[in-house]
């Protein structure tokens, strides 16, 4: 396979993986908003611009912080670039120049979710804005539905390791930027606002029925960060994204001859988290810990780039 | 405007009221479907060729502006006859072709024969001195040709242009049939219709045959300039239906006169490259300096024998319009036999009188750029304005040399889905033309261009034609 190609299907990988969790991540605090009681709503925007990075490009454009700022600017703006929006025209710009390597299924559910949006001038109403996320949810449920069929070659194995590294940071930053939620220091902490809070985290990353299920108690905040972090069983937790990537690396070494220092941090970062207990993270400080998983994450990524010359 | 009655394929001189023998069943169809279902059907095929991307970028719109080429469902028919003329014609008409690119890249024979004029190949700007004297594996020049045809009558076809560069529309071909095969299945059980989805495999075949000698299991790339140009979405589809490699110039590198391609697994080497980029861009040391689409040293690779280009670099030579005018006489030069499928009448602005000619009579002519394609630069005297007409008097007047000129044609027509129901719209046709190690191969099919406002004369895509299905039918059955 060409090293072009390998980084157009990786970042195919991440750019769909990144589309689908601002779809939640806006779903979520529209829930989240319209549930608040006391605090205003745009405390749970501001979270939401934190969580995708885009918190400075936003004050850089002047606009004020109302719920409809936020939600056009992490749906349509063009002026971010981590924007859904702005997710999918990657994504696809990637897929139509590697158009050969990728199923048509996949093709066609990145096209028709751009489709979904390109036009569109606003995501309208908060009931507008759940409908345009729904149909895009749906769409990309269609694009992991064609890979889950893909033929296990190169070509997938390289857009699902875009996908769990992007999985890897996207999670960390959810946990990192609602960590002081979950470290109980004030009075109120149990109140019905922190359980509104809690399961916007959970339904983020679509874990409010994996919670139930695992742990068959009410929330805690330490269980909560326990699943995402060290529970096998939910795919979009820490580890399970870290075991993914020593395993998607594997059979890229396998089939390629290729193996590496990617795979040496990729390796260590997962004994790392299957030593690890969620009272030792608190321990060490959850916010350390995240920005510290944070970072190797991203260094995987540059390894993983050096590693197929991604050039 | 269209000039004289033109022939309507289908209805023949009966105007709507007989088909022409062995298309009865297109017509009882056409009568039998209800109107509200053809655009049904229509919408069906639009919606498809959107979904899956088959878009044609125009040149001047908007960087990424796609637009599809619009489709119509009528299918254009050929009768087993008719296609046995015309592969006939084609064949012969492409070996001499590739006969003429040896020659004149070779011992120019047909030069000191006199029979092609030696200033109009060796000045002209198509001719590639770069590859005077070395020869490709078996002589084959012109590897895919794309030979557009038109129509005037039942036994009147003439060739309009030959593609030998970089022909594109081949994809429209195949994912039309697959559009019709999906949307109207039933005409397929009513007709005898020839399959065409063996293309790539025959396009790979007719590669790999070429090969350099010595490479054994050769390795074939599809060479484009990237996803915006304009048939990126025809390189891609050809690749992927050949199992071939799509690269882009940055993914290959030339070492030791050897090319080879970047992977993840380290660099692998390249045998044939279906090229999808004209001459210019091929290669920055030889061509154009500011290229950054090709390969540094491709050229010296070839050259040295250890990569076969297709097509060869040099075949524009043979796509030239002032070439074109000759090619009754290089067909006989080649084959001893006379050309099967006469040219359209055309007058060479180079010459004095064809020039005084031509100037008399611009508002009836259709002038073209002996280089030009895809319908830029060309003037369609009958409907042009005064100042149209004005603007190529005074081009031709400054450089004749760069124009010929042609009558304007009756071409046929074929049923069209229109706003206002089924009308006859005026078609083109261009087939695909393989020539490898082993001779040369057409795929019963090829690509009809429609030109859908009502008169028009205008089919290309990059000006808003539309395309058809083009049916070849099997031998029938002799009737009971």
């Amino acid at each position: 396979m060409l090293s072009r190609t390998a980084s157009n299907l990786y970042w195919i990988g991440r750019y769909m993986e990144r589309a689908e969790f601002v779809t939640r991540l806006v779903e979520a605090t529209i829930r989240l908003s319209s549930l608040t009681r006391g605090e205003p709503s745009d405390m749970a925007w501001r979270s939401a611009l934190t969580v995708t990075g885009g918190a400075p490009i936003f004050e850089a454009t002047g606009g004020s912080l109302g719920a409809f700022n936020a939600r056009r600017f992490l749906t349509m703006s063009e002026d971010n670039p981590g924007s859904i929006r702005s997710c999918l025209a990657a994504a696809r710009d990637n897929a139509r120049a590697s158009r050969n390597t990728i199923p048509r299924e996949a093709w066609e559910a990145i096209n028709r979710a751009w489709f979904n949006i390109r036009d569109r001038a606003s995501p309208g109403g908060t009931q507008a804005t759940l409908n345009l996320v729904d149909r895009l949810q749906a769409e990309i449920r269609g694009f992991e539905g064609a890979l889950a069929r893909m033929l296990r070659n190169e070509a997938y194995w390289f857009m699902r390791l875009g996908s769990v590294i992007e999985r890897g940071d996207n999670t960390a930053r959810l946990l990192d930027v609602k960590y002081y939620l979950l470290l109980p220091a004030g009075e109120e902490v149990g109140g019905t606002l922190d359980r509104d809070q809690w399961t916007t985290i959970l339904q983020t990353v679509s874990a409010r029925t994996a919670y139930r299920l695992i742990y068959r108690r009410a929330l805690q905040p330490w269980l909560i960060a326990d699943l995402l972090i060290y529970r096998h069983e939910l795919p979009r937790s820490l580890v399970a994204s870290a075991e993914e990537t020593v395993e998607l690396l594997a059979e890229l070494g396998r089939r390629t001859g290729r193996q590496g220092e990617a795979d040496r941090l990729a390796r260590r970062r997962l004994a790392g988290l299957e030593q690890g207990t969620i009272d030792s993270l608190f321990h060490e400080g959850l916010h350390e810990s995240l920005r510290r998983l944070i970072r190797e994450n991203a260094a995987i990524d540059q390894a993983i780039a050096q590693q197929f010359r991604f050039g | 405007m269209a000039a004289k009655a033109a022939f309507d394929e289908l209805w023949g001189a009966s105007r709507g009221k007989a088909a022409r023998p062995g298309l009865e069943a297109l017509a009882t169809w056409l009568g039998d479907t209800p109107p509200g279902e053809f655009d049904r059907r229509q919408q069906a095929a639009e919606t498809a060729f959107r979904t899956l991307g088959i878009t044609f970028n125009v040149y001047g719109d908007d960087e990424a502006a796609e637009r599809i080429i619009p489709f119509d469902i009528v299918p254009r028919i050929f009768t087993d006859r008719e296609w046995a003329r015309l592969s006939a014609g084609l064949e012969q008409r492409v070996r001499a072709i590739n006969a003429f690119i040896e020659d004149v890249y070779g011992p120019r024979r047909i030069l000191a024969d006199g029979v092609v004029p030696a200033d109009i190949v060796l000045g002209n700007p198509q001719f590639c001195v770069a590859v005077a004297g070395a020869r490709p594996p078996h002589g084959v020049y012109a590897h895919i040709c794309g030979i557009d045809l038109v129509r005037t009558g039942p036994e009147d076809f003439h060739v309009l242009e030959d593609n030998a560069r970089t022909p594109s529309g081949v994809s429209y071909m195949l994912e039309n049939r697959e559009a019709m095969l999906r949307l109207c299945p039933e005409l397929f059980d009513i007709l005898p219709v020839r399959p065409v989805d063996s293309y790539p495999e025959l396009l790979r075949d007719t590669l790999h045959s070429v090969a350099p000698p010595g490479a054994r299991d050769p390795r074939g790339v599809l060479l484009t300039p990237g996803h915006y140009n304009s048939a990126f979405y025809e390189h891609s589809f050809l690749a992927d239906n050949m199992g071939i490699e799509l690269v882009e110039g940055s993914d290959l590198e030339v070492d030791d006169d050897i090319v080879w391609m970047r992977t993840i697994e380290g660099r692998v080497r390249v045998d044939v490259i279906y090229r999808r980029i004209d001459d210019d861009f091929l290669d920055p040391l030889v061509f154009r300096r500011d290229s950054m689409l090709g390969v540094p040293g491709l050229m010296a690779a070839y050259l040295a024998g250890n990569v076969t280009l297709a097509n060869a670099p040099g075949t524009g030579i043979a796509d030239d319009k002032a070439i074109y005018s000759y090619m009754p006489e290089i067909v006989r030069y080649y084959t001893g036999e006379e050309v099967k499928l006469p040219n359209v009448e055309t007058w060479r602005c180079r010459e004095p009188e064809a020039l005084r000619y031509t100037l008399d009579n611009l508002d009836k002519l259709v002038v073209k750029l002996v280089d030009g394609s895809g319908g830029y630069g060309m003037l369609v005297g009958p409907t042009a304005s005064k100042n149209e007409i004005e603007r190529f008097r005074a081009a031709l007047e400054a450089e004749p040399h760069r124009y010929i000129a042609q009558p304007t044609l009756a071409l046929s027509t074929v049923p069209t889905l229109t706003d206002s129901g089924l009308a006859p719209r005026h078609v083109d046709f261009r087939p695909f033309v393989l020539t490898g190690a082993d001779g040369v191969t057409i795929v019963p099919g090829g690509l009809t261009r429609v030109a859908l406002r009502e008169g028009s004369l205008v089919v290309n895509s990059s000006q808003g034609g539309g395309t058809k299905d083009s049916f070849v039918l099997a031998p029938g059955k002799e009737p009971a």
